[in-house]
């Protein structure tokens, strides 16, 4: 298979986990949503390694999977911080830097 | 693992593709439904089947050691670490379909839209090759080669990612730390606390249809009628319907320790 | 042509520059001492005009007795910048040692009778600062050798003028009239200004001796334009035709004031500045016609007002106005008429500083009242007052052998002299401007000295009772006039011999047009004592104080004045002069004014509030994008992905 459907694959998942992000208010699901974005970065990276013949491209999925799950620990622990905080885990909530 | 990169035969390539193909439409759909479900649960599960499609495709293109880290710690870990959390916050919470920002499913379908054409047509545009070209045959495997170059060319960010990782559990400690504002409840402290409010065994638990729960008294039957045989012989059963009223003063009122026979103050209780 | 050959200072002339320092000091110390000089300030006033007089003397005749009799002492570089040098620098001449002498002389006079007249005024130290200061200011006038150092002090004048009009500045009038004279006189100094500028730019220079040596090579244009900005800048400061309305008013001022800024000295800073550019006035013969049309015009101006004023020191006032018009006329006319115009400025100087001393000795003695018809048979009263004023009036109208007939003569024989249409119609003007002279000076001396007395209570029983109350309504006040002290009659006693003797000193024999002559040159033609012209006007003269003596002497003088014909009520009114600068200047400037006020308030504030609009419009509508939404946030970072995701791309390929 040629690259191209590898990259068209990922820009396909990278889009619509970029919609998921904008359209969802749970935090959890937004969060869940940046992870499919990191996932398909992650699938054109492979891609690329495969097309260059060098490992360089998996090397550089790796530490971005490592520094994922450091994201998504930290991430996770400050939601639920804020749950406890202010008993809702919806987005629109934090509102208080409107105009 | 390395018939997995091999290359060439047509059988191999028709394969590839249909794999391709069955694995492209599975994850492109399971994303999809992923933004759509209204349950966050539902939502990790989605991610599951994207994720586990990606671990294979990693698989087709020779990154074997790259897949497996997919499924054991992105798969495995990572969401499981949010199925967690949702299971501390989010069990019941469902996204209400009403959009409340003006215009932002319409901007954001448009903007994706058009960061997906570029993105393929851009990329691949450039990325236009002749095809996978052949791994270097010098014998090493993939994983060999992946630890040679984290350990060399990359070993600063290797370093470095180290360090960022213990510090996001070290901040993850200390984020999740519920700072203790009164002092904890001792055993006495929650005994006493039981006793006070009147209830003193915990509630039945779900699925229990018992009325009562002490042992003299007969369990029932499908039926509504009393099994004798639930009674210990020992124990004269009691009469199912019979709803102790009064409770014998002295009791909670006159313990009685081992050692002097004088009463001992209750904490929380004045004396009567 | 005269020929002003300037050397440096020798000798006592060297120290030129005590001239100025002794009233700077006495202004200086006066000024900022403040109430700790009260007691002695006065004396140091008086003091420091006396210590310039003492100087001016020794060197007059030091300069008499050097063969160079135009030196110039250099003091300092005054600025320098680009290709302007000037240079602070004191010219002793012939012109400039008879000025002096006439500041320091009577300003002293003046000083010393100020000390009796402002007695009881609590500002009188105050009074002496602001006296001494223009000394020092008119001095620099005329001793400076350059025509900024002149300009210097023209301003000086003009701001110490400012001060004194306005001295009581609790009178509202006196403010009034004091910035009148100031913004008057302003104009004028514009087309000074103006002058300067021209100077410099076509000679490069604006010292005497530079621009005098080379107006020629500027040809007749420069010259006519140099001149008549000139004119300009003397109307303002004389007190001429069309910038004359000032003068009047000026008369809020103490009497010492009127006499020594107002008829002695910075009225005829005018003169003074066009004798001095004579070289100019030379080259430019169309200038000096206007210069004589203006003097003539003038002349009569201020006659014909002066002879309908009831108020003694606006009739003086109107006086001074015409005599500086004989000045300029005599100006005007060339070499012929240098010598006579600064002949009659030094005589004027005498007989108008003593009968401004006299107005003042006869207010002080009854109680500040200027109205003449409240005067009357105050001969006998005041007696040393009555003799000196009356020896300045005899002067003043040209009676011979006293000052006037010789040097007002001399001006209206130069003007007959010169001949066709012009010089007739000039000699006319002077000759009916002193037959009017005549009449209403003698209307002046027969309202003030002669006659019932008209002061005195229509109720003598009353006062007799003692009733003053009744006697002292607002009509019959109560009247005691009494002769001035010592300290206010000597000075006036001192200048009546100038009004005797000045005339005829310095004309008979020609002796000041052989003082002057290098500097102003000499008339071509020498007179005689009794010329056709001169006799005429003192027929004339004669005429005038008969005219008058029916009027006022036979005839009892009304208490109040009479409604009077369109010329009287006209002179009252100053010939309209107010009412035309009002219509013609102010209204507009107010118009002009309220007109720039609205374009001010609509156009440049309406710009800036509409930009203050634009930018708080535009920004209360921008705010809207902080909705506190993430997700508005995060979808404008995904669109700026976007678009760098394009950007990178479009470089690329």
């Amino acid at each position: 298979m040629s690259p191209i459907h590898y990259v068209a694959l990922s820009a396909f998942l990278f889009v619509v986990g970029g919609v998921g992000v904008l359209v969802r208010r749970n935090a959890i699901v937004m969060f869940m949503c940046i992870e499919l974005m990191l996932n398909a970065c992650n699938l054109a990276f492979v891609a690329f390694a495969r097309l260059h013949g060098n490992l360089d491209g998996q090397v550089i999925a790796f530490f971005v999977m490592v520094v994922a799950a450091a994201e998504v620990v930290v991430g996770l622990a400050i939601l639920m911080a804020i749950y406890r905080a202010r008993r809702s885990a919806s987005v629109d909530d934090a509102n208080l830097l409107k105009y | 693992m390395t018939h997995v990169l091999a290359a060439g035969t047509n059988t191999d390539v028709v394969a590839r593709e249909t794999l391709y193909w069955i694995l492209a439409i599975l994850s492109a759909s399971a994303a999809l439904a992923m933004i759509l479900v209204r349950r966050a649960v539902h939502c990790a599960m989605m991610l599951a089947v994207v994720m586990l499609c990606l671990a294979t495709m990693y698989a087709m293109e020779g990154a074997p050691f790259l897949a497996f880290v997919q499924i054991i710690v992105y798969t495995g870990a990572v969401l499981m670490l949010f199925l967690f959390v949702i299971m501390l916050i989010g069990i019941s919470s469902a996204d209400s379909i009403v959009e409340t920002i003006k215009g932002q499913r319409w901007a954001s379908l448009l903007v994706s839209a058009g960061l997906f054409v570029i993105l393929t047509f851009g990329i691949g545009h450039a990325a236009i090759g002749p095809g996978p070209k052949p791994n270097a045959a010098n014998g090493t495997d993939n994983l060999t080669e992946l630890a040679r170059l984290i350990f060399t060319t990359y070993v600063f960010p290797f370093e470095v990612t180290g360090a960022l990782l213990i510090t996001a559990a070290v901040g993850a400690m200390v984020l999740a730390h519920r700072e203790r504002i009164s002092p904890k409840p001792t055993q006495r402290d929650l005994a006493a606390r039981r006793l006070a409010s009147g209830q003193l065994a915990p509630d039945p638990a779900p699925g229990v249809y018992a009325l009562h729960d002490a042992a003299d008294r007969p369990a029932l039957l499908p039926d509504g009628s009393t099994s004798e045989i639930s009674v210990s012989a020992t124990l004269s059963p009691r009469d199912p319907n019979e709803v102790p009223t009064t409770v014998r003063p002295e009791i909670g009122t006159e313990p009685v320790t081992a050692a002097s026979g004088e009463r001992e103050a209750i904490p929380g209780r004045t004396d009567s | 042509m005269t020929t002003l050959h300037t050397v440096a200072a020798t000798g006592a002339l060297k120290l030129s520059w005590l001239l100025l320092a002794f009233p700077l000091f006495g202004a200086a110390v006066l000024l900022l001492g403040g109430r700790r000089t009260d007691r002695w300030g006065h004396l140091l006033g008086v003091a420091m005009p006396l210590a310039s007089f003492v100087y001016g003397v020794i060197a007059f005749f030091a300069l008499l007795g050097d063969t160079d009799r135009s030196q110039d002492q250099h003091l300092y570089t005054f600025l320098q910048v680009g290709r302007l040098t000037v240079p602070a620098g004191i010219q002793i001449d012939q012109l400039s040692i008879s000025f002096v002498l006439l500041i320091t002389g009577v300003g002293s006079l003046i000083h010393i009778y100020s000390v009796g007249y402002m007695e009881h005024d609590s500002d009188r130290r105050r009074f002496f600062g602001y006296m001494n200061l223009f000394i020092a200011a008119m001095l620099l006038l005329v001793v400076s050798d350059n025509y900024l150092g002149l300009y210097v002090g023209w301003e000086g004048v003009g701001l110490a003028s400012y001060l004194l009009i306005g001295f009581w500045q609790f009178k509202n009038s006196a403010a009034v009239a004091a910035k009148k004279a100031f913004v008057v006189n302003r104009v004028g100094d514009a087309g000074l200004t103006l002058a300067i500028f021209l100077m410099f730019s076509e000679f490069g220079t604006v010292s005497f001796t530079g621009v005098f040596g080379s107006v020629r090579a500027g040809g007749s244009g420069v010259a006519t334009a140099l001149g008549l900005l000139l004119l300009l800048g003397a109307c303002g400061k004389s007190a001429q035709v069309p910038l004359q309305s000032w003068l009047l008013d000026a008369m809020e001022g103490p009497t010492p004031v009127s006499a020594l800024i107002h008829a002695a000295t910075m009225v005829t800073a005018g003169v003074y500045l066009l004798v001095r550019s004579n070289p100019i006035l030379a080259l430019a013969p169309d200038a000096r016609l206007v210069v004589t049309i203006v003097g003539a015009v003038t002349l009569l101006w201020g006659a014909i007002i002066g002879c309908a004023k009831d108020d003694i020191k606006k009739a003086l006032a109107g006086s001074t106005m015409s005599q500086i018009g004989y000045m300029h006329l005599g100006a005007g006319l060339g070499p012929a008429g240098y010598v006579f115009a600064i002949a009659h400025l030094l005589a004027h100087g005498f007989f108008k500083a003593g009968l401004f001393l006299g107005a003042g000795s006869v207010m002080h003695g009854m109680n500040d009242e200027v109205n003449m018809r409240r005067y009357g048979g105050l001969a006998r009263v005041m007696p040393v007052t009555y003799v000196t004023f009356g020896l300045g009036y005899l002067a003043i109208i040209g009676i011979p052998p006293f000052s006037g007939f010789f040097t007002k003569d001399g001006i209206i024989e130069a003007a007959w002299d010169k001949g066709g249409t012009s010089g007739a119609i000039l000699a006319a003007c002077a000759i009916l401007g002193a037959g009017i002279t005549a009449f209403y000076m003698s209307r002046v001396m027969l309202m003030t000295w002669y006659g019932k007395r008209r002061w005195e209570s229509d109720e003598p029983d009353a006062v007799a009772a003692g009733d003053h109350e009744a006697a002292a309504t607002e009509h019959h006040q109560e009247f005691h006039p009494h002769e001035s002290p010592n300290v206010m009659t000597w000075p006036m006693i001192l200048l009546a011999v100038g009004s005797v003797a000045a005339g005829a000193f310095l004309v008979i024999g020609q002796r000041f047009e052989k003082f002057l002559g290098p500097v102003t040159g000499v008339p071509p033609t020498a007179h005689g004592l009794f010329t056709v012209p001169g006799v005429i006007a003192l027929v004339l003269a004669l005429a005038g104080v008969g005219l008058a003596w029916a009027m006022y002497g036979r005839v009892p003088v009304l208490a109040v004045a009479p409604r009077g014909r369109p010329l009287t009520v006209a002179a009252r009114k100053d010939l309209y002069g107010d009412a035309f600068n009002e219509s013609v200047l102010m209204r507009p400037g107010q118009w002009l004014t309220r007109l720039s006020v609205y374009f001010d308030n609509r156009g440049v504030d309406g710009l800036v509030n509409t930009l203050a609009a634009a930018v708080g419009g535009t920004s209360g509508r921008l705010r809207r994008l902080q909705t506190g939404f993430v997700r508005s946030y995060a979808l404008s970072m995904f669109f700026g992905a976007a678009v760098l995701v394009v950007l990178l791309l479009v470089v690329r390929l």
